[in-house]
């Protein structure tokens, strides 16, 4: 191990469990030159493989690229990103095309251990199927047979290029479009791995599936694609959680995932997102840029995002649901929480667009520290959406004095028979809270989780179980030292 | 266990205890009576450690040991317990939950094993149910939506599930109706033991109808103006605060 990664490690461990992902794993690595043009676009097709279709599909989302303009809208500052002076590709050398786990370098085992990823036969047990992402290259998926037998495909996004062309024809950028805005036109040039889930007609997804993203390689932007589909009349609920290593630099994450649900189809998309949040003084950090969005395609059609957000620096993500069929249904269930000089934007859009839509929304932000937290969301009705609902309710708990909440709702209808309702409360973790806590035995920092935890517990609730304790437990962890 | 002396507490740069001097004994069951403003609720919060009540002058000895050294949670784990005028809501944090993450955390402070799931709800439904407690209660948000007499009642279950050393009810009689005040008597009667002592606040004397106090103190402008047998309670109620007050003077 270098001395530079072995410092990185001691550090870590004396942090304790501040943040306990912060370490990096020294695996020799397989890298593009810095920067980004043409032929950066084309190294990363060349590595995986793909066809020519492909190619010039990422190119065309490049050129794209290069006219547009980064967005500044969101309420998030930070230094202008250098996007030639950043990798865009990075894999782990030798590691492609492992028949058996055996095979697979132990120390990148060792790292998922740390991770707390059952990859072994504990999976059995747990009943996750893992497509674990390392960087830019999966190198263990399990479970696949299994899921075969059912005939759901839950692959890496390249292997999905080659294997089912078809399949990922027709549904690459048909809910993201290439054009769709600068970090996702950027993820459909240079976009290096990722997730593909199919789940055929009238199949109910025999386990919970599950991908853990991981950033580990410095400068180097994570840039995934996953795609679910969900066809008629199946159900499929994945979980995706995420962490990075510390580092003083920034870096970037610009992921894009498409969810399409056709006629009488259920998706649950849950995430836990705890890449590294920067120091107490805002020095690092991961700005995590990220389009998500579900397509209701199909009538009856159904799309739920479920996200805990404790990690980056900057996060600027709307995972959005399109209420195309009729009397579709979109939620959005969100937890974020953001400490020391944390800065989140964050929301969902509910576009409805068929009859009989219905959409909720519910957001609870937690500031502490320096932080600011704003939630944005949109929620559109069209002419043609009768009886469309929604519910929104957007709760914001602010802890000590020097933080923000913000809520920018927008609502449009082009329909009267439209019902929309908007809640919104403000509150602070109150003093007498506190000392009723304290009084029973419970200590500060427990009692803040507590505290914190029950005014999220909506949300907690629509998480898999699994996922749910964890959760929990991170939320307590981020709010370490918030108080007092 | 308990003792107090020439104890001087500001709140706000404001001096509300002037000299309060107090000794209860273990086994004892002692009632703080006064007026409004006397500086009842100062003294129940500075006992429990509360933020913002600054000890200026004096000592409180708990057991032999300096109280006021301790943070709040310890004092809760080494047996102090208040039960609250106005018991605070915690919404999304069911009262199971509640009674479980504090019993384990005064558990955990004095070294000992943690209490499972299962064992806590036993001994919580059998101690809920004396007290008529539902189960409902139980499954509910803490304190959240709760009737005055039934946050009293959680009140007094905690009392019976800690099992403290020293409990301090601080007017535990207010908002109450005769039949609740009656229940909450008697749970807090069955509560008496030898080795625990309990300082009852108190502005009115009905209370002690029913919890009768071995000890009653009469607190005014911040000290004990004067001190009696539980008839003094009765003498309270036929002169007055103001008569009892000008003839300690």
């Amino acid at each position: 191990m270098s001395s530079a990664a072995l410092e990185t490690k001691e550090t870590v461990a004396g942090l304790g469990e501040k943040y306990k992902y912060g370490f990096i794993t020294d695996i020799e690595m397989e890298r593009a030159p810095k920067g980004l043009n043409e032929d950066t676009v084309r190294y990363i097709s060349a590595k995986k493989g793909e066809p020519d279709w492909m190619l010039e599909w990422r190119l065309a989302a490049f050129r794209r690229w290069l006219s547009m303009k980064e967005p500044s809208w969101a309420r998030v500052h930070y230094p202008a990103i250098d996007y030639q002076n950043a990798y865009y590709y990075a894999a782990p050398k030798n590691t492609p095309l492992k028949q058996s786990l055996d095979e697979v370098d132990p120390k990148l085992l060792e790292t998922y251990k740390k991770l707390g990823i059952p990859l072994h036969e504990q999976m059995a047990l747990a009943g996750v199927a893992v497509d674990a992402v390392f960087d830019s290259v999966s190198v263990a998926t399990t479970f696949k047979e299994k899921l075969n037998e059912a005939g759901v495909i839950f692959c890496p996004i390249s292997e999905a290029i080659r294997d089912y062309p078809d399949l990922v024809k027709k549904y690459l950028g048909s809910v993201v479009p290439v054009t769709d805005n600068f970090f996702a036109t950027l993820n459909s040039a240079v976009f290096s791995d990722g997730t593909f889930v199919y789940v055929p007609k009238g199949v109910r997804c025999p386990m919970e599936l599950s991908t853990y993203f991981r950033i580990n390689a410095s400068e180097t932007g994570q840039f995934e694609r996953t795609i679910i589909v969900a066809d008629e009349g199946s159900y499929v609920s994945y979980l995706e959680g995420c962490t990075a290593p510390k580092r003083d630099e920034n870096q970037l994450h610009a992921a894009v995932v498409e969810l399409v649900a056709l006629d009488n189809a259920e998706i649950k998309y849950s995430t836990v997102q705890n890449w590294y949040p920067g120091d107490e003084n805002g020095l690092g950090g991961i700005y995590n840029f990220v389009t998500k969005r579900g397509d209701c395609r199909g009538v009856r059609s159904k799309i739920s995002w479920t996200q805990v957000e404790t990690g980056s620096a900057i996060t600027w993500k709307y995972p959005s649901c399109i209420l195309r069929g009729d009397e579709s249904v979109g939620e959005f269930y969100s937890i974020a929480i953001a400490n020391n000089y944390q800065q989140a934007d964050t929301g969902t859009k509910m576009i409805h667009l068929g009859k009989n839509t219905r959409s909720r929304i519910i957001s609870k932000g937690i500031s502490a520290g320096k932080a600011q937290n704003t939630y944005r969301g949109l929620v559109s009705v069209y002419g043609k959406a009768e009886n469309a609902r929604n519910f929104t309710q957007c709760d914001s708990l602010l802890i000590g004095g020097e933080c923000g909440a913000h809520t920018v709702p927008y609502i449009e209808s082009r329909n009267p028979s439209a019902r929309i309702e908007h809640e919104a409360t403000t509150s602070k973790i109150a003093e007498d809270q506190l000392f009723y806590c304290l009084q029973r035995g419970i200590g500060q920092e427990e009692a803040v989780a507590l505290i914190v935890n029950g005014f999220c517990k909506e949300v907690l609730q629509q998480l898999p179980m699994e996922f749910a304790v964890e959760a929990q437990k991170l939320v307590g962890i981020s709010l370490e030292g918030s108080v007092g | 266990m308990l003792d107090i002396k020439n104890l001087h507490v500001a709140v706000g740069g404001k001096d509300i205890l002037k000299g309060l001097n107090l000794k209860v004994d273990a086994g004892q069951v002692h009632a703080i009576m006064g007026p409004n403003g006397s500086g009842k609720s100062t003294l129940s919060y500075v006992l429990a450690g509360r933020a913002g009540y600054e000890i200026t002058q004096g000592s409180i000895s708990y057991n032999g040991e300096d109280l006021a050294a301790l943070p709040p949670e310890e004092r809760a784990a080494k047996g102090v317990f208040l039960a609250m005028q106005y018991p605070v809501e915690i919404p999304g944090v069911t009262t199971m939950m509640f009674l479980k993450s504090a019993l384990n955390a005064q558990r955990r402070s004095r070294g000992e094993s943690e209490m499972d799931a299962i064992g806590i709800l036993k001994t919580v439904r059998k101690k809920a149910a004396a007290l008529n407690v539902s189960e409902d209660m139980l499954k509910r948000a803490l304190n959240v939506g709760f009737s005055g007499g039934e946050k009293k009642r959680l009140e007094i279950l905690q009392m019976a599930l800690f099992e403290p050393r020293l409990a301090i009810l601080d007017e535990t009689d207010s908002g109450l109706d005769i039949d609740a005040l009656r229940l909450v008597a008697e749970g807090v009667n069955g509560l008496r033991a030898p080795e625990r002592a309990m300082l009852v606040i108190t502005h009115y004397q009905r209370l002690l109808d029913y919890i009768v106090p071995d000890r009653i103190h009469v607190l005014a402008n911040g000290r004990i103006v004067a001190e009696g047998g539980k008839e003094l309670a009765l003498e309270l109620e036929a002169k007055g605060y103001e008569q009892i007050v000008r003839d300690a003077a």
